[in-house]
């Protein structure tokens, strides 16, 4: 079985060098240059807030809103973690960018034809068993790669370790249904510019509640309009037939007059 | 065939062509220069004005399958005048739809993708599939009263015979396009805010396009029957304001009713940019339209109809539009406000719209209806008698 891949992003040891979009840029040939907020040419970032350091990228959720939302399936999760964007298929609706928890996917919006873009977790060198280019880059292993599993309980372990230091929560291990980059820190999330309200739940559930429930009404509507229309159109039928008998013996009265 | 013409036609025609020129020279820059050089969206504000138009053309649409199914599937015949109107206004809805998808999309050669690319997990799928089959439907719907101002008799029949599985798809298509637009959102409940977002959103939605889609065939017939013609008689009229005034209630049961289980009454009491936007919608669209229909003088009189159903038509286009832009924005980070080229593309495709209707009302049979099958007595007779008739028969 393909073990499921991670990252572990302690944001304490982030110390804002910009390696990771550097490795990043140059692994996916992207324009270079420093880039302070995702872009389609940055599928990763550094966010300060007060001197602390956040690398902001896809979550690669285990259960991607992404690819529940994208009416052509444009996106697919392989079992080792990364989710793929396929822009042959893309028809530009855009509700992937509109509905992704962590406002991630971007928009080559000065093109006339425009891909989405966001990272892609390296795929290529993840499944031929090398790390990304970013967890490559990272000078101080603030951003570790490995298999999941093994990362959580690492997570745990430096929380333990050190219980005063480390907020007392794993982002990423559970939110949303679980993600694939996972984030320790020192500060309290809801100040990094986490959603810290997000459903344990994976948010597609919230869509296919709805959804699974339209065969239904088909099925069922179907029936009901197909009665409805039998029994009043029986109703009529019998009104006209009762009208021109009326009309009928009114003539004849008229005649015999 | 007729003559019949929309009041101030020459006004209305110099300020359509302007506006069409313009929508045309807009959309010819948003092709050239791509979404970004023209329009407002961004990252951040990824759907727009655009996408509200999408809700408002289907919600007004709405007519369409109401008025069918209350006349062909329900047989309340008396209303037929108004079923050609409205099957027009929504085939016409839909065709503007499409028109503002291909402008909106960013691939818009990849139009087709969902006939062959499936995800039944996107709502967004279910949405195309319902606009591609619901526009067949009413193209074929449509396509009848063509074949009768050409007087083809032979597809006339085969058309009626097939027409009620095609009414009974219709119906249901048009049911589920207006309730999936809602659930476009539910899986946004950190976005949208929490006055909008609520897991009942289809059911809103669908409540709320009843009433503004009756509202849009009222508002129709009265601009329409100037001139002295009348489309529909005044208790007929009356009789639909009710029903407006029934859906308005429960809609506005349904939505506080969820709004207090869910606990958020309280961003009522709150003054913020999105709570003004809410009062606006919910006393302009659906409070003051509830309170004047629930007088019988105000539905039998033509102003009063005219105010409470135009009130019920803004209100509904504030709530789409709160739902798609307001409750979407975080003062002042994120915001969004459409761009001239936007608008103006916008605008032109809705005189696009207007006009098409008024060309079509002049060369088909939209006004009126020819008895074809089963000779031109029986019907009349049916009316007189129909309303003596119920009471007296002991279903
Ligand atoms: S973070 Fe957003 S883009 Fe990345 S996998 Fe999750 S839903 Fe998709
Ligand atoms: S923009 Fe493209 S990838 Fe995103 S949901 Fe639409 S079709 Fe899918």
């Amino acid at each position: 079985m393909i073990k499921k891949k991670a990252m572990l992003i302690d944001i304490t040891l982030c110390v804002g060098c910009n390696a990771c979009q550097d490795g990043c840029k140059s692994e996916n040939k992207l324009a270079a240059g420093e880039e302070k907020r995702l872009s389609p040419s940055a599928y990763t970032a550094l966010n300060e807030y007060n001197g602390v350091f956040v690398r902001r990228m896809c979550q690669h959720c285990d259960v991607p809103t992404c690819v529940s939302v994208c009416p052509v399936g444009a996106f697919t999760k392989l079992s080792e973690g990364p989710v793929l964007y396929d822009a042959d298929k893309c028809i530009g609706c855009r509700y992937c960018m509109q509905a992704c928890p962590f406002q991630v996917p971007r928009y080559e919006w000065s093109s006339t034809k425009p891909r989405v873009q966001k990272c892609k977790f390296c795929a290529p060198r993840i499944t031929n068993g090398l790390q990304p280019a970013c967890a490559e880059a990272c000078p101080t292993g603030a951003t570790k790669f490995g298999d999941r599993d093994e990362l959580l309980r690492e997570a745990y372990a430096r929380i333990n370790a050190e219980p005063d230091k480390y907020v007392h929560k794993i982002y990423g291990s559970d939110d949303v249904g679980g993600t694939s980059i996972l984030y320790i820190s020192s500060v309290p999330f809801e100040q990094l510019g986490f959603d810290t309200k997000l459903d344990k739940a994976p948010m597609p559930l919230l869509t296919w509640n709805a959804l699974s429930k339209v065969p239904n009404v088909v099925t069922v509507g179907s029936v009901m309009l197909a009665g409805i229309w039998w029994i009043t159109n029986r109703r009529t039928e019998v009104q006209r037939y009762e009208a021109s008998q009326k009309q009928s013996t009114t003539t004849q009265t008229q005649d015999k007059q | 065939m007729k003559s019949f013409s929309l009041p101030r036609i020459t006004v209305w025609r110099v300020i359509a062509v302007v506006l069409i020129a313009a929508g045309t020279v807009a959309a010819l820059a948003r092709f050239t220069l791509g979404l970004g050089a023209t329009t407002n969206l961004s990252d951040e504000f990824p759907w727009g004005l655009w996408i509200g138009f999408d809700f408002l053309g289907i919600g007004l649409a709405a007519a369409g399958f109401t008025i069918v199914a209350a006349v062909h599937l329900f047989h309340a015949d008396r209303y037929e005048p108004i079923v050609r109107p409205a099957i027009l206004t929504a085939f016409i809805g839909y065709l503007l739809v499409v028109l503002v998808l291909i402008i909106d999309l960013g691939r818009p050669e990849h139009f087709w993708h969902p006939l062959v690319m499936w995800n039944p997990h996107s709502v967004m799928f279910e949405i195309t599939w319902c606009v591609i089959l619901y526009t067949t439907v009413l193209s074929l719907e449509f396509a009848s009263i063509v074949v009768e101002r050409f007087k083809l008799h032979a597809p006339i029949r085969w058309i009626h015979n097939m027409s009620l599985p095609f009414m009974i798809a219709g119906v249901l298509l048009s049911t589920l396009h207006q309730s999936s637009f809602g659930s476009l959102y539910l899986i946004v409940p950190n976005r949208l805010h929490a006055l909008w977002y609520s897991p009942l959103l289809p059911i809103l939605f669908f409540i709320s396009c009843i009433a503004s889609g009756v509202s849009m065939v009222i508002f129709e017939t009265l601009i329409l029957s100037r001139n002295g013609r009348t489309l529909l008689a005044p208790e007929l009229r009356a009789n639909l304001a009710k029903i407006i005034a029934v859906t308005l209630g429960i809609y506005l049961v349904v939505r506080f009713q969820d709004m207090s289980s869910r606990g958020v009454l309280h961003e009522m009491m709150i003054v913020t940019y999105q709570s003004i936007a809410f009062y606006v919608e919910i006393v302009i669209g659906f409070v003051i339209p509830l309170a004047l229909l629930m007088s019988r003088r105000v539905r039998y009189s033509r102003r009063g109809l005219f105010i409470s159903t135009a009130l019920v038509l803004i209100g509904f286009a504030a709530n789409r539009m709160n739902t798609a832009v307001t409750g979407m924005e975080i003062w002042p980070s994120r915001t969004y406000f459409p761009s001239v080229l936007e608008i103006l593309i916008t605008l032109g495709i809705a005189a696009i719209g207007f006009s098409a209707f008024t060309l079509v009302a002049r060369y088909l049979p939209i006004f009126e209806t020819e008895q074809h099958d089963e000779g031109a007595s029986a019907p009349s007779i049916y009316d007189v008698v129909t309303d003596t008739q119920m009471v007296s028969r002991p279903d």
